[in-house]
């Protein structure tokens, strides 16, 4: 029945969906913990309760990515991870600082409550900063020359801005009055760093290597490729354009940023999936080479076509029933 | 130290780390569903102020179950890789499949069920405490289908040194998933039945004579009293499951060291591995024969049978398995007599004339399911030893090639971290049990709005 399927490819395009996913729902989530230094003590209960219902299971994808990885990928899983091995342990404390941090903020005496803020506040700058700088290096190669380690530092830091980002305009959508101006004036102060982001990453991506080099210059695939910068420029025009106009009379177009936001994180996913493709090491090992037995994968396969549309409906209704305003709890 | 030795310490403390959260949030969240169910049955605002209370404790236990768990599915890549490359066929599926079913459905019900009171009908928010209890055992399932195989494999063959499925029924049944999966579930049953009644005892003796810690007081003992003698039962057949299949083990659990019959059980020894023998040996004669064997004289295996002709140790370290099994039995033990005595003055005397004595025992007793579980974990894991898939993968063959400096960063890192959170979450534990007695609301967060609305009976 799967014999005539191309298992690795699916596999590779599901990773590629969870991790998508997971940057854009932990990206905003962790973006809200970044902004915390900028905000009030009441302004962060607003905050967090803006993402409480969500984060957990927004963390939940990054789980079925890395066991995507485990599962359909496993010698890549092993190649990447021991390579990442610093990276990784500083993400993994800052995933459990935050996470921690979150439910004890609510608990713990009111005191400590300060001290938690910091925690959250510090496990969500660990945790972009980690996964930017393993974004660098892996468009690198995962080698730790000089050259890369710098590379992946400027993308440490980007990618951090790019979650406050999302995260501000997560907050515009979210939230009212005093707050919502707030995160419309960080949104602005943020974007450059989406946009100097995806500008690094687009200059440095084409010289990793001459196959992705032909990939991107080369005639015809040139051509078809122009839509992808063109769109990214038009949202990022119309993220900016929004901006200054917002928050706007009865609260028309708060989710824009947010949304058009998406859309970038997609595009640059998408710029990057074709560049690499299929190497899931870049340069190195392809999808093939690294996937696991086809018994195994059809099996996980099976699983995952009846579980995940599940998942993907009861995620749904979580943010339906959570929808409207974070501050809007007293009124209803 | 190198770098074998350190990634198991490192491992060694992640997994007992997470364990303990799991093993609360398991069974708590069916007694939250069992508050819930009780209230919407009676109206009783004791039921709904119960779930308040314990919902917290679970939201809490939950995060850092989750956090420590990320944690552990990294590791697997970064100091095992060896791992998921010969057992990845088998191991991959099954994780998969934890994800999948379980870790979704309880993260989103669970964001429903500690947010959503106010907001979504009364049906919804018992389903979404029923999905969440649903989902914790789901993810107890299949992990410990995993792990059972890794203890008795079935169902594959090796190809070049990699393993394959071929019987995806008899992996997951395999012979030891049952046993160890009863014995787990009923360690998560009994922890928070200790729990339940030790943070409740403590609240009695505060003075804090609500209805509702009360009845969860009387839920905490009756539950333990009822689990108790389960675990008894499911234990020694666990026990005779694994003389069956992993002999080994059982012997360095009973620190004997020669096959024969009339073998004793022991209660006090200093196993010595480098002597092979025990010294200070105490012991009942030939009852552990009786236990494993139903018979006196029956044969019980010993340690020595299990090292090669060329000197080659293909046991696992006798000392830590032979005490972390006493450990476990001995708290074992001390739940019964807990329980029972508690279960006969609650009888004989009701909740309001429990003697002081037994209330402090029993605030002590609050986290002895947690002794207990990773007790037990350390007797089956490190009997084990020295496989990681028992006659499949040695442990040392799967360790990553990392630097032991950069594993022991890692690690003095993270216990300092455990430290710090296992603390933290005691002492705020404590704290809410200690405001709850005083009749203070607890630190206002986004929850109190939903146990308002919990709060009306439900329409």
């Amino acid at each position: 029945m799967f014999a005539t399927l191309d298992l690795p490819f699916i596999f590779a395009a599901l990773l590629g969906l969870s991790i998508l996913i997971y940057v854009v729902l932990d990206g905003f989530d962790l973006g809200v913990g970044i902004l915390f230094p900028f905000a009030t003590p009441e302004e962060r209960d607003t905050m967090v309760a803006s993402i409480g219902p969500f984060w957990d299971a927004n963390e939940t994808w990054l789980v079925l990515a890395i066991g995507l990885l485990l599962v359909a990928f496993p010698v890549a899983h092993g190649a990447i991870l021991t390579q990442l091995y610093l990276p990784v342990a500083v993400m993994l404390f800052g995933l459990i600082l935050r996470g921690v941090a979150f439910e004890f903020r609510a608990k713990a005496p009111l005191k400590h409550k300060r001290a938690w803020d910091g925690a959250f506040f510090t496990g969500s700058l660990m945790t972009g900063l980690s996964q930017g700088f393993m974004l660098g290096l892996y468009i690198m190669g995962l080698s730790y020359t000089w050259w890369h380690v710098g590379f992946a530092l400027i993308t440490a830091v980007f990618l951090t801005v790019a979650y406050s980002f999302i995260g501000a305009t997560w907050l515009i959508a979210k939230t009212e009055g005093p707050l919502q101006k707030k995160a419309v004036e960080w949104s602005q102060g943020g974007i450059w760093g989406v946009v100097l982001g995806m500008g690094a990453i687009s200059m440095a991506t084409p010289f990793v290597s001459q196959r992705i080099f032909d990939k991107w210059f080369g005639l015809p695939q040139m051509l078809y490729l122009s839509p992808l910068p063109a769109v990214s420029a038009l949202t990022i025009g119309l993220i900016w354009w929004k901006l200054r106009r917002l928050p706007m009379e009865g609260d028309r177009f708060a989710w824009i940023p947010f949304v058009a936001t998406i859309a970038l994180f997609v595009l640059g996913f998408a710029g990057m999936a074709y560049s690499f493709f299929p190497f899931i090491v870049p340069e190195a090992i392809t999808i093939y080479e690294a996937a696991s037995a086809p018994e195994s994968l059809a099996i996980i396969l099976v699983g995952t076509l009846i579980v995940l549309p599940t998942i993907l409906a009861y995620s749904i209704l979580s943010y339906w029933i959570f929808r409207g305003k974070a501050t809007a709890l007293r009124y209803d | 130290m190198d770098t074998l030795l350190l990634s198991r310490i490192q491992f060694g403390a992640n997994i007992s780390f997470h364990i303990l959260f799991p093993t609360i949030t398991i069974a708590l969240g069916w007694v939250l569903l069992f508050f819930k169910l009780r209230f919407n049955a009676t109206g009783d605002r004791k039921w709904a102020e119960a779930y308040m209370f314990w919902v917290k404790v679970f939201a809490l236990s939950f995060a850092l179950g989750v956090v420590s768990g990320i944690t552990m599915s990294f590791q697997f890549g970064t100091n095992w890789p060896g791992f998921m490359e010969t057992v990845g066929n088998v191991a991959g599926p099954l994780l998969a499949y934890e994800v999948l079913t379980a870790f979704f459905l309880e993260a989103v019900f669970l964001g429903i069920m500690l947010f959503g009171a106010s907001r979504v009908p009364g049906w919804l928010h018992t389903l979404a405490t029923g999905l969440v209890a649903f989902g914790t055992t789901m993810s107890a399932f299949w992990i410990l289908v995993l792990n059972s195989w890794m203890h008795t494999p079935q169902g594959y063959e090796l190809r070049d040194g990699i393993v394959y499925a071929t019987d995806w029924w008899a992996i997951i049944f395999n012979p030891s998933m049952p046993y160890r999966l009863g014995h787990m579930l009923l360690a998560s049953g009994l922890t928070v039945a200790f729990l339940l009644a030790g943070i409740s005892a403590l609240r009695l003796l505060m003075k804090d004579r609500s209805a509702s810690v009360r009845s969860t007081f009387r839920v905490g003992v009756i539950l333990g009293a009822v689990l108790i003698p389960l675990q008894i039962l499911m234990g020694d057949m666990h026990g005779l499951n694994t003389l069956e299949h992993q002999p080994q083990k059982v012997a360095a659990m009973e620190g004997n060291w020669e096959t024969q019959g009339n073998v004793p059980l022991l209660l006090f020894a200093l196993p010595d591995q480098e002597a092979r023998t025990n010294h200070f040996e105490i012991g009942i004669p030939s009852l552990a024969s009786i236990i494993l064997k139903h018979d006196p004289a029956g044969v019980v295996p010993g340690l020595n049978d299990f090292v090669t002709a060329e000197g080659e140790v293909m046991h696992p370290p006798v000392a830590p398995v032979f005490w972390s099994f006493r450990i476990m039995v001995g708290v074992g033990m001390l739940m019964l007599l807990a329980s029972w005595t508690g279960a006969f003055l609650l009888w004989r005397r009701g909740v309001d004339a429990m003697p002081r004595l037994y209330l402090y025992g029993m605030s002590g007793l609050a986290f002895s399911g947690w002794i207990a579980t990773l007790a037990g974990w350390y007797t089956t894991e490190i009997g084990r030893q020295p496989w990681l898939v028992q006659g499949v993968l040695s442990t040392k063959a799967a360790v990553a090639d990392v630097p032991a400096p950069m594993v022991l960063t890692t690690l003095l890192v993270y216990l300092a971290v455990y430290a710090a959170l296992i603390l933290a979450y005691m002492g705020v534990i404590t704290y809410m049990a200690r405001k709850a007695a005083r009749g203070e609301p607890l630190p206002k967060d986004e929850r109190v709005k939903g146990g308002e609305a919990m709060a009306v009976p439900a329409e």
